[in-house]
């Protein structure tokens, strides 16, 4: 079961589509959902998809995405595939790991 | 008075319930198997066999004990495992098909992934549920579990996370082998022994003289006894065996029943009519003097009864033996078809002594024989130490079976007895040397008893061939010039008939001149009885003159009375 938390006026084009593995509404998966929420309005703002999947109620997706650590965040758009792991409370990381500062700086 | 003596750990033992691993040696070891419902870390080098222990005991477990798995791999992938342990005969994908195993294979590249802040392995605890919970598994193998610390860094959080992992893997009530690579100067490269500590097992992998042996050792097994030797183990087409050593004591039992050597002969020499059935037999011998061809009399003799007979060849293959029992008209052929005689043949160098031993062990194991012929064990070469123990405990196998063994072993003509001999010599119940006595340009083959415990066996070299229809014993010269064979005895016994026949004629001579003396006394004896006879018919003749002169004499004085009455 996936939860899409996706914001009005997603649009298809140049954006990202990230999926965060959490492993029920523990205190480190909330905040990871929180910090998630908060890196991309500042800066994806318009151009993000996400899609929580919680493995105590869909266990059999851990296997496929090889999900080891709690939480993780895949994005799976654009290609090619990148891995977060960890509560994202250190935002630099994350957006060193999705490649997004890099774009910001082109 | 005595304090109370109370068992200690037989209760304990009782109480810890085991769950078997279906690997030949290793539940008897550990008394029953691993501890059910424990984590067991199996530790070793690359190269030891961690993975196809982990295999085999998920395999035997869906296939013999009715219990799922799950095969949690860190290094290989599903597709890559199944082909490694098909060479062992396991049909990975079929029991996947079939419900009773999940294989995941959990991967991590280090290079893709990011950290960012606080996380757990709740990854892992999740998909190792779901695939506990998808087949109702009673057994999970993580392979090599350490493989996430070159994966992940903090290695921090994950020590915390395995050690719930292990908790967790308790609670949920399954027999798990965690495997751990091998490291310096502790068990494992990150010391997750210290979280696993209900049993551990060390694999080693040791090369000796260019020959390698596998080992394994129980380091540790809470609240239950276990085997605290290094014990040999085996991996092969058949799977993995442990050797350990099955009889400690000497309690096993013995029997009073005899059975034959296969030579008439040689059993007329022991004093039962042949070997004790369990005993140990040594036949050790020249070059050429027919070891084989002892032992393979002995083995046909236990076909032909029925016997189940296993024959480890050393030095020659099946065929040739074979071949070259059928020139003295010993047909094994028949046996092997009638699947009573087994042959097992590897040259001795293939493996180390231990491995030997275990694969015999297995053998035997497997075919239940009642008699077993190792050809020869002289073939063996290495420290003296090592012959020893391996000798000595594959004739303890035997005897704690009840097998009659048979060992043969080439001595050379100028030492007593060689290495293999010497260290066998005092485990073995009969012990037939075969010798060549060399002379007057010629060699002949003796054989004697050195000696056969518990029965009045024959203290004499006895002389035998070799022949078309077996071995064939001669009755042994035996004279005041010592033990002759060959030519030698059959220029005595010629000479002895010789001797024979001038005696015959000698004794012949005194009886002709017996009779001639006797027929003279008679005639001598019949002279004299008529001279005899003469004189008494003469005596007889002047007797009766006498008498009649007398008569005639009282007739006149008769006369001359009357005439003298009248003359009154």
């Amino acid at each position: 079961m996936s939860v899409d938390i996706t914001p009005e006026g997603f649009a298809d084009d140049g954006s990202y589509n990230l999926r965060l593995y959490v492993a029920g509404q523990t205190p480190k998966s909330l905040l990871a959902i929180s910090n998630l929420k908060k890196l991309c309005e500042e800066h994806l703002a318009g151009r993000y998809r996400i899609e929580v999947v919680d493995l105590l109620v869909t266990p059999q997706l851990a296997a496929g995405d090889q999900i080891v650590a709690l939480p993780t965040l895949i994005r799976t758009l654009p290609p090619p595939l990148k891995r977060v792991i960890g509560d994202l409370s250190n935002t630099e990381k994350v957006l060193v790991g999705l490649d997004i500062r890099r774009r910001d700086n082109l | 008075m005595g304090k109370q003596h109370r068992p200690i750990d037989t209760d304990l033992d009782l109480a810890l319930p085991k769950t078997p691993t279906g690997i030949d040696g290793l539940d008897e070891l550990t008394f029953g198997g691993l501890p059910t419902g424990r984590p067991t870390l199996m530790c070793g080098s690359a190269g030891c066999g961690k993975t196809l222990f982990g295999m085999t005991f998920l395999v035997n477990g869906a296939r013999r004990f009715g219990e799922a798995g799950v095969f949690m791999s860190f290094e290989e992938r599903a597709h890559d495992l199944s082909v490694n342990v098909a060479s062992l005969g396991y049909d990975i994908d079929a029991l996947v098909a079939d419900g009773k195993l999940v294989i995941d294979h959990v991967h991590i590249e280090r290079a893709e992934i990011e950290l960012s802040g606080e996380y757990d392995l709740e990854g892992v605890f999740v998909r190792l549920n779901h695939a506990i919970d998808s087949v109702g598994a009673k057994r999970v193998v993580l392979d090599t579990i350490e493989a996430l610390f070159g994966g992940l860094e903090d290695s921090a959080i994950l020590r915390a996370e395995l050690r719930r992992l292990f908790a967790w893997l308790k609670d949920k009530g399954v027999t798990a082998i965690i495997t751990g690579e091998r490291g310096d100067g502790q068990l494992t490269r990150y010391g997750i022994e210290e979280y696993v500590s209900d049993c551990v097992l060390l694999l080693d992998n040791r090369v000796i003289d260019q020959v390698t042996t596998r080992r394994l050792r129980v380091v540790k097994y809470r609240g239950s006894a276990h085997g605290t030797n290094e014990y040999p183990f085996l991996i092969d087409e058949e799977g993995i065996s442990v050797l350990p050593i099955t009889s400690a004591g000497l309690a096993h039992p013995i029997s009073r029943e005899a059975i034959s050597s296969g030579v008439q002969g040689l059993d007329a020499m022991l004093g039962i009519n042949g070997f004790f059935r369990g005993s140990s037999v040594l036949l050790s011998g020249l070059a050429g003097t027919g070891k084989s061809t002892f032992a393979t009399a002995f083995v046909d003799a236990a076909c032909r009864r029925g016997e189940r007979c296993l024959f480890f060849a050393f030095e020659e293959s099946p065929e040739q033996i074979m071949r070259n029992m059928s020139s003295v008209g010993i047909n094994m052929q028949t046996h092997v078809d009638s699947g009573l005689l087994q042959f097992e043949a590897a040259r001795p160098s293939l493996y180390g002594f231990e491995m030997h031993l275990a694969r015999m062990n297995r053998d035997i194991e497997r075919f239940d024989p009642s008699v077993v012929v190792v050809d020869p064990i002289s073939a063996f070469r290495g420290p003296s130490a090592e012959i020893h123990a391996t000798l000595i405990r594959l004739a303890d196998i035997c005897k704690s079976k009840g097998i009659t063994a048979m060992f043969t072993s080439l001595s050379t003509a100028n030492e007593q007895m060689n290495e293999g001999e010497r260290s066998v010599s005092s485990l073995m119940d009969t012990w037939i040397s075969l010798s060549d006595i060399e002379a007057n340009g010629e060699r002949n083959r003796v054989l004697y008893l050195l000696k056969s415990r518990g029965m009045n066996h024959s203290k004499q070299l006895r002389e035998y061939r070799l022949t078309s229809h077996g071995v064939d014993m001669v009755d042994a010269y035996v004279g005041p010039e010592g033990v002759l064979t060959g030519t030698a005895r059959v220029a005595q016994e010629a000479r002895e008939r010789e001797a024979g026949v001038v005696r015959q004629q000698a004794i012949d001579r005194r009886r002709r001149e017996l009779a001639r003396k006797r027929a003279a006394i008679e005639r001598e004896v019949a002279e004299r009885m008529s001279a005899l006879e003469a004189e008494e018919s003469e005596v007889a003749m002047m007797l009766e003159e006498d008498e009649a002169r007398e008569r005639t004499f009282i007739d006149e004085r008769v006369r001359m009375t009357q005439l003298r009455g009248d003359g009154t």
